[in-house]
């Protein structure tokens, strides 16, 4: 993506005459890159020490015994790894989150990716109403769905409960079941970001040129084939792109699941940074190390995944330049 | 259908007859989906109906009353509960502080650095713009530990302050980027036209070239504005040991365990908190929705 302006234009910009001018040039040019690192310097400051001293710190954390008030950290080598995958809690929370993950991607893909087609319909009456209505979860105070949901879900008076018993079913308690819990929770989570999927779908759907399907219309398409032959593949390389940033959002379900949860019942809900948080912050004795080495762990999961997003932009980029 | 209805059916080959049924049955397709839509929208934005009604009722109704939405008499008593009680005043306060520091923060910051990684070239800055994508999806959950102690150590843990740089200072490196991708597209003759008139690095970047910028900052602002209004990992942790502190979505938590059977409250409460970020989505719909699909399109 080298573009002609990315040059520097006070440095083009005394003639290239005279040699009398070269010193006068590199003076302004070390008052330049002055001026750029002390641009730079907030983000350097702050996103090195909030967020990439962390990332490091974490290892080292993972190495020591720890609880996080007394000055004392003792190394104990890889025993905190160790503990961790010796720990079946920590492996059923990496599966929680793995299903978790699998029931969201999809719904929240396929589903939107249906109700962007009907509402990108130009025949659709009131679609900026609707995109609205499926938009407002989207805002909303994760922390306080959550808090809501449970209210909702309440097997006594939320309305879920009161539709089944009015059928026949009795009172349900989805949320407190923890052979229901997961899947309730993952549908509230879908609930909650559907509207981010769709406003993907809807700017996926903006960038096919209008026409395209005016000139297959005239070759005597249908709708059918319009949208097997021209809607379809113009939208694979989006696929690929709003597939991986919803399984990435599904890492960033803490503020809902905790919340809505904390985990239960019987830590059927706990994803992994539940997991990690329990120890950290909510243990009577905090067991840092043993939380960072949780963390590492995590990391390196989401590392995988971020891989695949880059492998992924690349693709759907040279997919996308084909045409 | 009879066979003398077919009859009749099939008695009406007229090709604009046919057509004209076509036209209605297509109509009627997109009348179904409308419906159907209809049915679904509804049961997006039910929770919060539900929710502002429990807000109105007694706590009888709310167990009695069903799925009944409109309560019998208006209790504006619990809005007031929520408010001093519930300490909502003083969370809604600890929100705004946090929340615009933090975006004013952010903003300056990606502008800053957006607009000299996507218009200069010089010694380090391939590095920097590799460490940022490389990072660029960091969940709180990793980070969260050593952002604690460092916190801790610098001594501003259980402080406004603590809670404004650690938000700051998390990833906002798609803005970081989109700032530099629009600066980038500006022409060249702009920097030029000022440095003739004798203005220097930052005047240049002050005076024309953050003015220009101004959508992108609307947008940045905005997303930046709703995810820490939002945000609830790093204020809960933030705010352990000082109640004091608490945001408004931790408060709403600590309401629902303090206050376990005042559901009338809570939903008075749960509906005070959303009302300033639903009401700021009325106005700024527009910014909040192309930000998020300005990120799929790149």
């Amino acid at each position: 993506m080298a573009s002609p302006t990315l040059g520097t234009p006070v440095a083009t910009m005394p003639p290239p005459a005279a040699a009398g001018d070269r010193p006068e040039f590199r003076k302004r040019l070390r008052r330049r890159n002055l001026w750029i690192y002390a641009f730079l310097m907030p983000t350097i400051v702050l996103y090195g020490l909030y967020t990439l001293y962390p990332m490091v710190a974490s290892y080292w954390y993972s190495l020591v015994e720890w609880n996080g008030f007394s000055a004392e950290q003792r190394y104990v080598g890889i025993s905190n790894y160790e503990a961790v995958l010796a720990d079946p809690m920590f492996w059923s929370a990496v599966r929680i989150t793995v299903v978790f993950m699998l029931i969201v991607t999809p719904l929240r893909v396929m589903g939107a990716f249906l109700l962007a087609l009907v509402l990108n319909s130009p025949r659709l009456p009131f679609s900026g109403f609707f995109r609205t209505a499926f938009f407002i979860p989207v805002v909303t105070t994760t922390a306080i769905v959550g808090v809501v949901m449970r209210f909702i879900f309440d097997p006594a008076n939320g309305p879920p409960s009161v539709v089944a018993q009015f059928l026949g079913l009795g009172p349900v308690d989805l949320l407190g079941s923890s052979s229901t819990a997961l899947l309730t929770s993952a549908v509230v989570y879908v609930w909650k970001f559907f509207g981010i999927t769709l406003v993907y779908w809807l700017a996926a759907l903006q960038t096919i040129p209008k026409d395209l399907y005016e000139a297959a219309r005239i070759d005597g398409a249908g709708p059918v084939n319009l949208f097997r032959y021209i809607t379809l593949p113009m939208l694979l390389p989006f696929l690929l792109i709003i597939t991986i940033l919803t399984i990435e959002d599904c890492f960033r379900a803490f503020d809902l699941m905790q919340t809505m949860t904390a985990g239960g019942p019987y830590y059927s809900t706990e994803i992994i940074e539940i997991f990690i948080y329990r120890w950290a912050f909510a243990a009577s004795i905090p067991q840092l190390g043993f939380a960072s080495a949780a963390a590492v762990l995590f990391g390196l999961l989401v590392m995988v995944f971020v891989i695949f997003q880059v492998w992924g932009l690349t693709v759907s980029r040279r997919m996308r330049g084909q045409r | 259908m009879t066979p003398k209805q077919q009859a009749q059916v099939s008695q009406q080959p007229s090709p604009a007859a046919q057509h004209g049924r076509r036209r209605i049955s297509r109509r009627t397709l997109w009348w179904g989906a409308f419906a159907l839509l209809l049915g679904l929208a509804f049961l997006w934005v039910y929770p919060f109906i539900w929710m502002l009604s429990t807000s109105l009722k007694t706590p009888g109704e709310v167990f009695g009353g069903g799925l009944g939405l409109i309560p019998e008499v208006m209790q504006w008593e619990n809005y007031r509960r929520a408010w001093t009680d519930g300490n909502f005043s003083r969370y809604l306060v600890n929100t705004v502080i946090v929340t615009v520091a933090t975006t004013v923060l952010v903003v300056v910051r990606c502008a800053l650095a957006g607009y000299v990684l996507g218009r200069y070239r010089f010694p380090g800055s391939r590095i920097i713009i590799v460490i940022l994508v490389a990072t660029m999806f960091v969940p709180t959950g990793y980070t969260i530990i050593p952002v604690v102690h460092l916190s801790m150590s610098l001594g501003i843990l259980d402080t406004h302050l603590g809670m404004i740089l650690a938000l700051a200072g998390g990833s906002h490196v798609a803005f970081i980027l989109v700032y530099a991708g629009y600066f980038r597209g500006l022409p060249k003759e702009l920097e030029e036209a000022s440095i003739v008139d004798g203005a220097g690095f930052f005047r240049t970047f002050g005076r024309i070239m953050l003015p220009l910028s101004m959508p992108v900052t609307a947008t940045v602002s905005i997303l930046t504005f709703l995810f820490t209004w939002n945000a609830f990992f790093l204020p809960l942790v933030f705010s352990f040991s000082n109640p004091a502190l608490r945001t408004v979505s931790v408060g709403m938590q600590a309401f629902v365990g303090e206050n376990s059977t005042d559901w009338t409250g809570m939903a008075a409460a749960g509906v005070l908190s959303m009302l300033p970020v639903v009401a700021l989505f009325a106005f700024m719909q527009r910014y909040f929705v192309e930000g998020i699909a300005g990120a799929v399109k790149s």
